[in-house]
């Protein structure tokens, strides 16, 4: 045990050095290589598992890889991304650089501004040079190249869009008293106090409501696309604590408590605790409907000035063992086909990235045709996609509203 | 005689020097380094995310955290509280109703409560006590005129109440569970006769005569009730306070957070966790001396407390309460497990469906298989070793004391998230792939404690005097063991494996870091599941999970029953 400590010491000093070997040579340029190289291997795929449709898709997926390429998909279901992530770093603290145990991880924003901070990413390149990135939207969406401002650099492969979206019950909110901005949304509180919330950051769609308020409140949006400017982030993110002084005491619990995540406001919506609520997932409304889970008369809306929109992905650890079968599985789901089943309502909803205007014709059609489910909206309703603000943001406004309102009680 | 027993005792005691050294070290060692694993990063030391050097500033960054102070307090105070009224409930139904007709019955009843899942009961529990939940719908809008959900802040109360229930409901069942092991060791009915005789009420008589020889017996679950409730995470996340959250809730969220370098301040905030740990031990040793000072005072003061009928009732309430809590989640986690809509105020969903079940089960499966595989492989290892170390102890007659031994209730007494990351990196570099048998390992290690926990007290207690004579039969001491004591102790055996059953079904945190997630169990899956807040799927996974320790449980009850249906002192 001692000798191994010391072995354990000594790989990583060896690492603190610097030396992170890339003992791959898995080339995505080679695919014809890649798909012997990939037969038989199994892919440990880490993705979030809270979501029963999601897992089904994903199921669905690995079952297509076993009868085309030989591949065995393993769906590891975490709770949290970033878990994988400590997986990745015990992996690099301990000098395992080969052989790691994730293959594949589903990821965006700062875990992925993380991982490619610490060197902890296969690449790059390799996902620019799937044989289906030729359909990928990347001229109209720029979200699959800039994973929250960070340059993606082919170090992850898109998977899905998505764009936040309000939803109501129109049988207690009828439409006509929907806010259409942040500020409305204040007014709107004001009249209905205790009926709205947001989940509790760090949560993701918790600080994504952050985001999008602060998109909308800040005086030059340009700063937002850069790193926080230390001097000027107090009066920067002045207006977002200004409207949250406000808000707070209006919100569900007097922000005594707050939902936990957005399957959370979910439930809350259903059992009449919450009014209006938000997902990333345009077809999020539809999907619970469809389950039972939201009643008939959910509807969804947007801020006319736009809300927040961003892509997520995939990207394979630079100790990954099956590296080979994680480019296949990457591949495959961003084929049309994948694609268009994810986008499917009843089995997932997930937004596309490909773009439909790059497709063969019977393509283009199946997805023209999919039926989004009654309280999506088209994508011409969706309004405009507000950039997301450098991960350095998200950051510091956690930080800031852990001090001002982690102790409201 | 006397002189073949001088001869042999030290060999016997070297002997048993080796095995205790051995398996101590096979245990302890892990645990030792997992805290290294955390020691070093608090200091600074964790060369893959750049820090080599050793310095202190991880703890000023932790120090200068908004709220610090109220989220240890709270997390402190609030395992204080469980424990104090975990252990004054037990002790006071105990009191009032061992070897009454109750007293069976609400053994049947609380037995199968440990099986159930924190994280389910805590589930369970919120939907029940909510604004939204089950109590307000079935008087709303009736009673209340309410025809949506008023603004109460409960659960996640500030001040950790409803954690504190809980948690109650949760440890309760446990420590009786424990202290029912023990109590056949007891001459219960002597001492019952003989305070009785003396003019005690039950209460003040079992305090007087047996309370003390019974809470030696359970001393460690105690303790390891406190350690638990002061550093509980999954609960506390649904039940507890959120705005600060406790300290462990917030440890876990910077050992996940997206923020490598926050693996530092995360690994600092478990060192505080494990000095929180101690104050509480502390603060328990002193409420213990005090406890110790009153009932010595009460002997000798001569008082018979007779009138106890009002403690004796409340405790029995109490009791009932936690089963029924507990047992009325449970049924509405069934409910929700086939609903479809089921909005406020409805008493019941508008419609049943089976959807959820048919689209569950099949990826159940297999982790069902791993989870019993796992639980049966750890059970059975862990009760294997236990009673060859008791038994190699047992020759001093004072089994379980020695320092070395200590050691394995280690896993007990340490919070699990102080030293489980630490133990991750520690396996990943002796270059072990993430597998069955070092997760085996893992759950053997957390396993073990309870086990042996479960059994020791039984095993120090049985009437050495069976031995005696089967010794002076010339019998070698395996076979006493096999033919003597282990019948004998049947039915504690039995507990005790089904005690490990469930400890490994309910393992969360070392399943999901040492299988590096590739061994799904249905507790990775019921917690990965819970992150998304699906009441149906939940319920499905809770039902699921519960039934498996419970399945046990009936067996280590059933099977003495069963065996022994013609001896009638081997079946309580």
């Amino acid at each position: 045990m001692i000798r191994r400590a010391g072995k354990i010491i000594i790989a990583a000093a060896t690492l603190a050095l610097g030396f992170a070997v890339d003992a791959s040579a898995t080339d995505a340029g080679d695919w014809e290589a890649v798909v012997a190289e990939a037969k038989g291997q199994t892919v440990y795929f880490n993705a979030w598992g809270g979501s029963d449709n999601i897992n089904a898709y994903i199921r669905w997926a690995g079952g297509e890889m076993k009868a085309r390429y030989d591949v065995d998909v393993v769906h590891v279901k975490l709770d949290d991304t970033a878990k994988a992530v400590a997986t990745v770093v015990a992996e690099k603290a301990a000098g395992k650089n080969d052989d790691g145990a994730v293959d594949l991880i589903w990821i965006n924003g700062e875990n992925f501004a993380a991982m490619k901070r610490e060197g902890l990413l296969f690449g790059p390149g390799w996902a620019t040079r799937l044989p289906n990135w030729r359909y990928v939207d990347h001229e109209t969406k720029p979200t699959v190249l800039r994973d929250f401002t960070i340059p993606t650099e082919g170090l992850e492969s898109p998977w899905g869009g998505a764009k936040l979206v309000f939803f109501h019950d129109s049988a207690r909110t009828p439409k006509v008293d929907l806010p259409d901005s942040a500020a409305g949304l204040l007014k709107w509180a004001e009249a209905n106090p205790g009926r709205f919330s947001y989940p509790q950051p760090p949560d993701f769609t918790g600080t994504s409501f952050l985001k999008q308020v602060l998109v909308e409140l800040i005086d030059d949006k340009a700063k937002l696309q850069r790193p926080v400017d230390v001097a000027t982030f107090a009066t920067d993110a002045a207006p977002l604590f200004a409207y949250l002084d406000r808000l707070t005491p209006l919100l569900w619990r007097q922000g005594k408590a707050y939902p936990q995540n957005y399957p959370d406001m979910k439930q809350k919506l259903a059992d009449g605790e919450l009014d209006i609520i938000f997902a990333f997932n345009p077809a999020e409304a539809s999907s619970a409907i469809a389950n039972g889970e939201l009643p008939e008369t959910v509807r969804s809306f947007v801020f006319s000035g736009g809300t927040l929109g961003n892509a997520h992905f995939l990207a394979i650890p630079y100790n990954a063992t099956a590296k080979a079968g994680a480019l296949l599985l990457a591949d495959f789901l961003l084929s049309p086909e994948a694609q268009l089943r994810k986008q499917d309502p009843k089995v997932w909803g997930d937004p596309t990235v490909l773009s439909l205007a790059k497709l063969s014709p019977e393509d283009r059609s199946a997805f023209e045709s999919l039926d989004l489910g009654i309280a999506t909206l088209n994508p011409d309703e969706l309004g405009p996609a507000l950039d997301e603000p450098h991960p350095d943001w998200m950051t510091r406004i956690e930080a800031e509203w852990i001090r001002r309102y982690g102790a409201a009680n | 005689m006397g002189q073949r027993i001088r001869i042999k005792a030290p060999r016997a005691g070297s002997r048993a020097l080796t095995a205790d050294t051995l398996l101590a070290l096979i245990l302890g060692l892990p645990i030792l380094a997992g805290l290294a694993g955390v020691i070093l990063p608090a200091f600074g030391y964790l060369p893959a995310l750049g820090g080599s050097g050793l310095k202190r500033d991880h703890f000023a960054e932790l120090a200068s955290q908004p709220h610090i102070l109220r989220s240890s307090l709270t997390g402190l105070l609030a395992g204080l509280a469980t424990t104090g009224a975990a252990v004054a409930i037990v002790g006071t139904f105990l009191a009032g109703f061992a070897g009454t007709p109750v007293f069976s019955r609400i053994q049947h009843l609380v037995s199968p409560l440990l099986a159930v899942p924190h994280a389910a009961a805590a589930f369970a529990l919120a939907f029940l006590v909510a604004p939204s939940g089950f109590l307000v719908r079935l008087v709303s809008p009736e009673l209340t005129g309410f025809t949506r959900p008023p603004q109460w802040l409960v659960p996640n109360d500030p001040l950790g109440l409803s954690m504190v229930a809980g948690l109650i409901t949760k440890e309760v069942p446990f420590l009786f569970l424990i202290a029912l092991a023990a109590l056949p060791q007891l001459p219960l009915r002597q001492s019952r006769q003989l305070t009785a005789a003396l003019g005690y009420g039950r209460l003040g008589g079992f305090l007087v005569s047996l309370w003390p020889a019974l809470y030696r017996q359970i001393r460690l679950a105690v303790f390891a009730v406190l350690v638990y409730s002061v550093s509980v995470v999954d609960l506390a996340i649904i039940l507890g306070p959120q705005l600060p959250a406790t300290l462990p809730v917030r440890i876990a969220q910077w050992t996940a957070d997206h923020d490598l370098g926050a693996r530092f301040l995360a690994s600092a905030a478990a060192l505080l966790q494990l000095a929180i740990v101690l104050a509480a031990v502390v603060i328990w040793l002193l409420v213990e001396r005090l406890g110790r000072f009153a009932l010595a005072r009460l002997t000798y003061s001569g008082r018979r407390l007779r009138n106890d009928a009002v403690p004796r009732f409340v405790s029995a309430c109490a009791m009932a309460a936690c089963a029924a809590l507990i047992f009325l989640g449970i049924a509405i986690l069934c409910i929700w497990s086939v609903a479809g809509l089921w909005p406020f105020p409805n008493d019941l969903p508008a419609e049943l469906t089976p959807q959820t079940w048919l689209r569950t089960l099949p990826q159940l499966w297999p982790a069902l298989q791993t989870t019993i595989a796992l639980a049966l492989a750890a059970a059975a290892l862990a009760l294997l070793s236990a009673i060859l170390l008791l038994h190699h102890n047992g020759a001093s007659g004072r089994g379980g004391n020695g320092p070395r031994y200590r050691l394995l209730y280690l896993p007990l007494l340490l919070p699990e998230i102080s030293f489980v990351f630490g133990l991750q990196i520690l396996i990943v570099s002796a270059g072990l792939k993430p597998a069955f048998a070092s997760v085996l390992a893992v759950h053997f290690l957390f396993v073990l404690p309870y086990v042996l926990l479960s059994l020791s007290a039984p095993w120090r207690e049985l009437d050495r005097r069976f031995e005696n004579i089967a010794a002076g039969f010339g019998k070698p001491s395996l076979q006493i063991l096999l033919t003597v004591r282990l019948p004998l102790l049947l039915r504690a055996c039995l507990t005790a494996f089904a005690v490990g059953f469930s400890v490994s079904i309910s393992l969360y945190l070392p399943t999901l870091l040492i299988g590096a997630g590739r061994l799904t169990t249905i507790a990775t899956e019921a917690v990965a599941l819970s992150s998304g807040g699906d009441r149906r799927v939940i319920g499905v996974y809770a039902l699921v999970q519960a039934s498996l320790p419970f399945l046990a449980f009936l067996i280590a009850s059933l099977g003495p029953q069963l065996l022994f249906r013609n001896r009638r002192a081997m079946r309580t």
